[in-house]
């Protein structure tokens, strides 16, 4: 599939964004300006930004977790974002849901989520709504290869393939499930084959290709505003980082992870920019280093934010 | 001439009235399409609005509310139909994760206006799993409204005030309270949420009751005239947000009360009272505030255990009793 040169660059500055983004969270956490948790999404920009390229902006997501990336990847402000997880009254959600809860539903964001899995039903019911208006609009669900073994899957993926809703399924296989091998805890290795008991096309991509990612994507959203109902697909990539924050990953190896930056999906992409000359040297230096200032600002944005007064405690609890 | 028709007919013409007025809503269950609900709460929609609209599913009562959710929050308004309140169970991860949540913890930006009906409540020898009166877990969780009518008319006037609401409503019925009859207007009208009734006018002792316990409370109220003691009965109609108000000024006034709740005894609806009760109303207080609940065991099957475990209309004369 031929992209024009401006689209695969966005696509590139998005995965800088991403990537400098998570790097700045953590550094944020490190010096105690995140509460909580948070988790990075290192090495898996590829499938929020191949993916999130293949739709329009009535289009939605369901995030996770991990969920960074897919709201940058479908538009989220940085500054907003960052504020949101230093708990400021700029942030998106005013510092009331900090780094698992971050929406933005003007841009079709309908939130990532803090429970795995928390976001295949509501991605579900968002094609559902789709359908029911009559619209074309599609929905992407993000989630994991943890999340895949929720039950909750199973059940909306039987009514989401029965009634065609226009939902794409993305599991981001990214061989770990919190602290444990993903694979450790399934039966069967394949996770394309979760799908097929209901009928619904099953297809593993490598989601560290960000143009395969893309172009798998783009066919499913394609079918799925035609009607033909929903669609799994298994990005295979790998969690370069711990679980979240912090986690000093014991449970894998040094050498493990380092074979897996060799497959860095950004390096690659610029690789593959550089060499099929889309962009020069200089003009990547200039995407990075713009992509690094733009998250910069957003922390100096951040942190010049107002934090939240005693009451806003009480306001957004119910629509009066 | 007043126009008698039961509970479950007033539920019935509710979810026609709300349908018929606003496309947005759609009602999905289990057997809620074709076969017109399980309790045939839902007759007659599915010929009228089509499959579209009156959406058979399968046993999957997450999955199907989980949709419900994305549903709502993306514009439509869906009532979901949870056949017995003790398979909510399945369905907490999408009520008190997602719906009673998206919107504090998005910073006002969601709208969740999903009415998730259900029925709960004991007496009929459905044993463990099909009788429980689980409407405190939901009043537990900020966020989320909680509802439950004890006669025809406030189950029709409320539940179209619940469909017509933004907010994530859970709607529980009672399913010894569907064949019984009371008076609702042919015109249309609407009962405000979060605002308690006084079923009975008295003097001597407030009677808190709430779903089938209002009937019972009624009675024995009656029961109660005979020997002279004159009880005030305050239907809640809606557990949350809590019509305090009323049952202060009631309180005030006795200086009684007896909470009469099917809840389990520990952590239930009258302790909740009874909490509101001493901390707002002490100096009025001439008893301390009794609590007629179901008793802390599963409901059996046998006549002789069920109905044992829940409140008797005799618990409540002897409560009453006790403190006048």
């Amino acid at each position: 599939m031929e992209l024009k040169k401006e689209k695969l660059v966005e696509m590139y500055r998005k995965m800088l964004l991403i990537r400098n983004f998570d790097r700045q969270a953590r550094v944020m956490f490190t010096r105690n300006l995140i509460r909580g948790t948070t988790h990075t999404y290192l090495g898996e920009e590829a499938i929020a930004v191949g993916s999130c390229a293949a739709l329009r902006k009535g289009d939605v997501i369901t995030s996770t977790h991990r969920g960074h990336g897919h709201c940058l990847a479908k538009g989220g402000d940085p500054k907003r974002m960052m504020a949101e997880l230093l708990g400021r009254t700029s942030g998106y959600c005013k510092g009331k849901g900090g780094s698992m809860h971050i929406a933005d539903f003007s841009l079709g964001i309908l939130g990532a989520n803090g429970i795995v899995g928390g976001g295949i039903g509501i991605a579900t019911g968002a094609a559902f709504t789709s359908k029911y208006l009559k619209k074309d609009t599609v929905a992407i669900c993000f989630f994991g290869d943890g999340a895949i073994n929720q039950g909750i899957f199973y059940e909306v993926a039987n009514m989401a393939a029965m009634w065609k809703l226009p939902v794409i399924y993305v599991c981001e296989e990214n061989k770990y499930a919190e602290f444990s091998p993903a694979e450790r805890t399934r039966a069967v290795k394949d996770l394309t084959l979760r799908g097929i008991p209901f009928g619904i096309p099953s297809q593993a991509v490598d989601g560290n290709d960000v143009l395969a990612v893309y172009a798998f994507v783009h066919e499913q959203v394609k079918n799925a505003r035609k009607g033909n109902g929903p669609s799994l697909i298994i990005a295979q990539t790998y969690r370069l980082e711990g679980h979240h924050v912090g986690d000093a990953a014991s449970y894998r190896n040094k050498a493990e992870v380092e074979q897996q930056w060799k497959k860095d999906p950004i390096a690659r992409f610029k690789q593959y920019l550089l060499s099929e000359e889309y962009v020069n040297q200089e003009e990547v230096e200039n995407i990075e280093k713009e992509a690094q200032d733009t998250i910069l600002k957003a922390v100096d944005f951040a942190l010049q934010s107002p934090v939240p007064v005693v009451e806003d405690l009480f306001t957004d609890v119910y629509v009066e | 001439m007043e126009r008698v028709i039961n509970y479950r007919q007033a539920l019935n013409e509710a979810l026609h009235e709300e349908m018929e007025r606003d496309s947005r809503v759609f009602i999905m269950g289990e057997d809620v399409g074709v076969y017109g609900g399980p309790f045939q709460v839902a007759k007659g929609l599915y010929e009228k609005f089509g499959a579209q609209r009156a959406i058979d599913t399968p046993i999957a009562e997450a999955g199907f509310t989980g949709i419900g959710v994305g549903a709502a929050i993306t514009g439509l308004r869906p009532v979901i139909e949870i056949l017995y309140i003790d398979f909510t169970t399945l369905v907490m991860e999408q009520i008190v994760n997602q719906a009673s949540k998206a919107r504090y913890m998005f910073g006002g930006k969601a709208k969740v206006p999903i009415v998730l009906r259900t029925q709960g409540g004991g007496g009929r020898g459905n044993a463990a799993q099909h009788s429980q009166s689980l409407e405190m877990w939901f009043v537990h969780t900020p966020g989320l409204i909680v509802i439950q009518p004890s006669t025809p008319y406030d189950a029709k006037g409320l539940l179209k005030s619940a469909i017509r609401n933004d907010n994530p409503i859970i709607f529980i019925e009672h399913k010894l309270l569907y064949n019984t009859k009371g008076p609702v207007p042919a015109e249309e009208y609407l009962v405000p949420i979060g605002k308690a009734d006084i079923k009975r006018k008295g003097d001597d002792v407030t009677i808190v009751a709430h779903s089938r316990m209002v009937l019972f409370a009624l009675s024995a109220a009656e029961k109660l005239a005979k020997d002279g003691i004159d009880c005030e009965i305050v239907d809640p109609r809606t557990l949350k947000p809590l019509d305090e108000e009323r049952i202060l000024d009631s309180v005030k006034k006795t200086g009684k009360i007896v909470v009469v709740s099917e809840g389990a005894r520990t952590g239930g609806f009258a302790s909740e009272v009874a909490a509101v009760v001493q901390e707002d109303a002490y100096d009025d207080l001439d008893a301390p505030v009794l609590r007629v609940t179901t008793e802390d065991v599963p409901l059996a099957y046998a006549a002789e255990l069920e109905l044992e475990a829940i409140p008797k209309e005799e618990d409540i004369i002897q409560a009453v009793k006790s403190i006048v």
